[in-house]
């Protein structure tokens, strides 16, 4: 017997799998990341689509058994999650949303990425990012280190306010 | 106050060591391409494509592992905080390339003993043997020093990125998403190494002779690496414009002929191949049903 008693529709798995947060940006819920690409249901049985972030990212699994635990509390126990490559996720998917969560938990989010035709261009010199500030939104920070407590995100310190933040780096 | 011990072990490495199924670290394993169609499109020929993506994930894999050497060692913690990344970014593209080549051409994976839960990613990545593998001798010898390890990282990521970039359009829809899913990735790899270059060619004698000594001994196994992709002219265009900025020049020695053990793509392994896998199979072969 399902624990949900009212009827189970597409949107409500959706709600269920969307709501789910990433294991190391717990700000960000999985919607919000842009790495939720499908919810498809049939019948009992629900389908959902994710699309890693880096290919080795390990949250992946950890997504993917919070995905499946989410849905089973919202009623739902035969749970399929798939992964699909193509077209590979980037920064530019994480929503609007996303970026206002980010700020508000004081990291920055990451700027657009440089599209380019072509061979990809070599780059030499030290990467340079128009970062502000998400605490007093002064720009100018100074890089600190390329890698912050999880590695797609680096760490800068605010000229202004000194604090210092993360950056969610363009990928 | 003291624990009792085995009160320690009811409480947390019950659930996090064993599972019911008694594999170590849980019995169900995550499919890198759960739910991706696998079936092979018409006119690939699927033992070339299983050739193709064994060639490109043996090469992650084995460069990885060497990159993952440098954990707890490079000189300073981003440093090693990026060569712990970029080893984590070919060992997902190797999952990914493994899993396809044995869906391609089931028969490139190695039997197991029975009872032994490996997937077939595990299967090939720690029970073939060196013979067996398709990587190129320039990822197998020895990390050596920050410098020969950064001369190295810029010849394998150079060749790497062209080759992705160039298979993004491959027949094979699986191969032209993991290699468009590499393509950013091994841009940064090359960056990074192509910066240090610069930076170690500007920074003291010693740094310079360091990173001049690296490159000469690496260099002999480019050429072979390079063909096998067919990517020379792309690659040569931006070794130039590096080695430019780092006012290098092409080391002179031309390429290193055969090999040792036969078997490998370039026409042979190295020994090191062997002493790599020695170490990085060990406990998977040790242990071929996942128990102790």
């Amino acid at each position: 017997m399902s624990p949900v008693a009212s009827p189970v529709t597409t949107v409500t798995a959706w709600g269920a799998a969307a709501a789910v947060v990433d294991p190391e940006m717990p700000m960000l819920t999985l919607a919000d990341l842009g790495v939720l690409r499908e919810v498809a249901v049939d019948g009992r049985r629900v389908e959902v689509t994710l699309t890693p972030t880096y290919s080795g990212c390990p949250a992946l699994a950890t997504m993917r058994d919070d995905v499946v635990r989410s849905l089973a509390r919202a009623g739902w126990d035969d749970v399929a999650v798939r992964v699909r490559l193509d077209p590979p996720w980037s920064t530019d998917d994480i929503t609007p949303a996303g970026h206002a969560a980010l700020r508000a938990a004081g990291v920055s989010p990451p700027g657009p990425r440089t599209v380019h035709d072509g061979p990809v261009p070599l780059s030499l010199g030290p990467v340079r990012r128009a970062v502000a500030c998400p605490r007093c939104g002064a720009l100018g920070a100074a890089l600190v280190s390329e890698f912050g407590p999880t590695a797609c995100t680096a760490v800068y310190r605010c000229g202004d306010c000194l604090e210092p933040f993360e950056h969610v780096k363009e990928h | 106050m003291s624990h009792d011990l085995e009160e320690l072990d009811e409480s947390v490495c019950d659930g996090l060591l064993v599972d019911s199924e008694g594999w170590a670290f849980g019995g169900s394993f995550e499919d890198p391409l759960a739910g991706v169609d696998l079936t092979v499109p018409d006119g690939v020929d699927p033992v070339a494509l299983a050739r193709t993506c064994l060639a490109l994930g043996d090469d992650a894999l084995v460069l990885g592992h060497r990159l993952s050497e440098w954990c707890s060692r490079a000189p300073d913690l981003e440093e090693d905080v990026a060569l712990a990344n970029m080893a984590l970014d070919l060992l997902g593209q190797a999952r990914l390339l493994l899993t396809r080549a044995a869906a391609a051409d089931p028969s490139v994976v190695p039997a197991l003993p029975e009872g032994s839960p490996a997937p077939a990613e595990d299967a090939l990545a720690y029970f073939r043997d060196a013979q067996d593998f398709r990587c190129h001798r320039l990822v197998e010898v020895a990390g050596g020093d920050f410098g020969r390890t950064v001369a190295r990282l810029l010849l394998c990521s150079t060749v790497r990125l062209a080759a992705c970039d160039r298979f993004r359009s491959h027949p094979d829809p699986v191969l032209a998403a993991i290699a468009a899913k590499a393509v950013p990735e091994l841009t940064y790899h090359r960056d990074w190494s192509a910066r240090w270059c610069v930076v170690l060619a500007h920074g003291t004698e010693e740094s310079r002779r360091r990173l001049v000594t690296g490159l000469e001994d690496v260099w002999p196994l480019h050429h072979e690496h390079a063909a096998a992709y067919d990517v020379g002219q792309a690659v040569d265009a931006v070794l130039d414009q590096v080695l430019g900025a780092a006012g290098l020049e092409r080391p002179a020695r031309g390429p290193r002929l055969g090999g040792g053990l036969g078997g490998g793509p370039g026409g042979g392994h190295t020994e090191a191949l062997s002493l790599l896998l020695a170490e990085m199979q060990s406990v998977a072969r040790a242990h071929p049903r996942g128990r102790w």
